[in-house]
């Protein structure tokens, strides 16, 4: 029975960093019709941020600082945040596809970044030890405590992204996602609204980060995957409803669900067989994809219309 | 003797070779409503653009109520009470025809971070004001039914209503209107010259209006500027401009009946 548990909180607590990834994206793409195609990048400078201040000190990186978790992680999403500044400030001025190229490119040079800057990140051996809230409380409280912040934390960026969504900022950024010239016309300065969206959006995926490198304990240039950190959380918010809070989170469990369930699958098969299984898997996932834009683009929930 | 409403002062506008404003001036008194015509491609549209801030004229100046706006943002512009609509409208598609309006409104707190998530109390009774205030100018539109509607539900000319609507909402002291009449039938075109007739003389408020449909620019406004090939070519009362023989030259075959 403990075990099952156990492994359902392990579940739970990567779906619940995968919703704040993905609130954080529907915050950008949902609600303003920024396209961020490098998630990850915000995800590894928040990881990072977050494992250097807590983690003890070693010679292979940075840190020895010390920083209890919950000073960190606030540091964390301010560092995806300001991340986000230069990227927007040059991007979000020229056309809507440009931030697309951008932000593969600033992922990419940060992954790069991540591997060989040694004397910050460890390099290839990346950065352990990191300290996991609660994990005092021991097996299994401890992880049924984590679980907990983790909640906690997705209710509370849920909150805001709702509060976000429906006040009048919100509106504006719906305005601005529907019709630029329009939304100039009505006197809004486009880019000052969609440097603030997409810095938001960024301070969610670096908070992401660092509940994940608390989580993992471990932080190296290995957890940082493209398809993981980029194109699943694109499939979770597409499913489960771009513009609408309720279907990130629901997109992000029902998406981790299928991805977990499909590891746990493949593992059961012969060894030979397993390595193929792993692309197999990335080829049903996106062959889900295809099938949700094609016959429900909206999504499990659609945006609802505003209020 | 107070400064004109807007002035242009030599306006050249190029894209690339193309010289699609070339030197023009005219001005639009204070409490007018003043006509733009002329025939396809004379530059009306881009006179339009350059006056409310969406491209920098290359060269001359443009003046709003005396003081030089030459090369200021669109939404500085609105900020100052300078509002234009689109010939083809531009609506906030997904949002209803409320929230069209409810955006358009100048300086709402709600509108920085982090107001949205702190002063929620204020935010919602300034929301409140705002949506009574929308309400008000969708009854005068006659569109209050249609409050609740997404923007796409409406017809053209209904669409035509919110873009009025929405330059209302700014409290706009200067109202460019591009095209009101085009593509609209003819009840509600009686509808959109009898509102704006009533803004200007109630309110106040002064027009631009380009408009191909010259029985409602002789109706409508005065005086009556006409561009033709990005210069302007005759100023003056509706039919001064018609009768000139150049404005009959420029619109080439175009009917343009005497009384």
């Amino acid at each position: 029975m403990e075990p099952a548990l156990l492994y359902l909180a392990t579940m739970l607590t990567l779906a619940g960093i995968y919703a704040c990834l993905a609130l954080g994206l529907n915050l950008q793409w949902g609600l303003t019709g920024l396209m961020n195609f490098g998630p990850l990048g915000f995800l590894a400078v928040g990881a990072y941020t977050a494992a250097i201040l807590t983690a003890p000190a070693s010679a292979q990186h940075m840190g020895g600082f010390g920083w209890p978790w919950y000073a960190a992680w606030p540091l964390a999403a301010l560092a995806g945040a300001l991340l986000a500044l230069p990227i927007g400030a040059i991007a979000l001025r020229l056309r809507a596809d440009y931030l697309a190229i951008a932000t593969i490119g600033i992922a990419e040079i940060i992954r790069l970044a991540v591997r060989n800057e040694d004397w910050l990140t460890g390099g290839p051996l990346g950065i352990s030890g990191i300290p996991r809230p609660f994990e005092a409380l021991g097996s299994p409280l401890g992880e049924f405590a984590f679980l907990g912040l983790v909640a906690a934390c997705v209710a509370g960026l849920y909150m805001m992204a709702e509060a976000t969504a429906r006040s009048p900022f919100g509106r504006v950024l719906r305005a601005i996602r529907e019709d630029e010239e329009a939304a100039k016309a009505v006197g809004k300065n486009p880019g000052a609204f969609r440097l603030a969206a997409f810095m938001l959006g960024a301070a969610c995926m670096g908070l992401a980060g660092a509940m994940m490198a608390g989580f993992f304990k471990f932080m190296g240039p290995d957890a940082l995957d493209p398809v993981v950190a980029t194109f699943l959380v694109w499939v979770m918010l597409i499913a489960g409803g771009s513009g609408n809070n309720r279907g990130a989170i629901l997109g992000a469990i029902a998406i981790w669900g299928i991805w977990a369930a499909s590891d746990f699958l493949a593992a059961q098969l012969p060894p030979e067989l397993a390595t193929r299984a792993a692309y197999v898997r990335l080829f049903l996932i996106g062959l889900a994809l295809q099938l949700i834009l094609l016959y429900r683009p909206q999504g499990l929930l659609g945006e609802r219309p505003g209020r | 003797m107070s400064a004109p409403a807007i002035e242009l002062r030599g306006v050249v506008k190029r894209f690339g070779g193309f010289t699609a404003l070339d030197g023009v001036s005219f001005a639009v008194p204070e409490g007018s409503i003043t006509g733009l015509i002329g025939p396809n491609g004379a530059g009306k549209s881009t006179a339009f653009s350059v006056i409310a801030g969406f491209f920098p004229p290359e060269e001359g100046r443009v003046l709003l109520r005396g003081q030089d706006i030459t090369g200021l943002a669109p939404w500085a512009l609105h900020a100052r009470g300078l509002a234009r609509t689109f010939q083809i409208p531009r609506l906030f598609q997904r949002l209803t025809v409320l929230e069209n309006l409810m955006v358009a409104a100048r300086d709402q707190a709600g509108e920085a971070l982090p107001a949205p998530w702190f002063a929620r109390g204020r935010i919602a009774r300034e929301e409140a004001a705002l949506r009574a205030r929308a309400m008000a100018v969708l009854e005068r539109l006659n569109l209050a039914r249609h409050a609740d509607a997404p923007a796409t539900a409406l017809s053209g000319g209904q669409k035509k209503l919110v873009e009025l609507g929405r330059a209302l909402m700014s409290g706009a002291r200067v109202i460019l209107l591009d095209e009101p009449a085009a593509g609209v039938n003819r009840t509600l075109l009686r509808d959109i010259a009898a509102t704006v007739a009533r803004l200007n003389r109630e309110e106040g408020i002064t027009f631009l209006v380009i408009e191909h449909d010259l029985e409602l620019v002789a109706e409508l406004c005065d005086p009556v500027h006409c561009l033709a090939e990005g210069r302007l070519i005759a100023s003056g009362g509706m039919d001064a401009v018609r009768a000139d023989p150049v404005v009959a030259e420029a619109y080439l075959g175009m009917a343009i009946e005497p009384e």
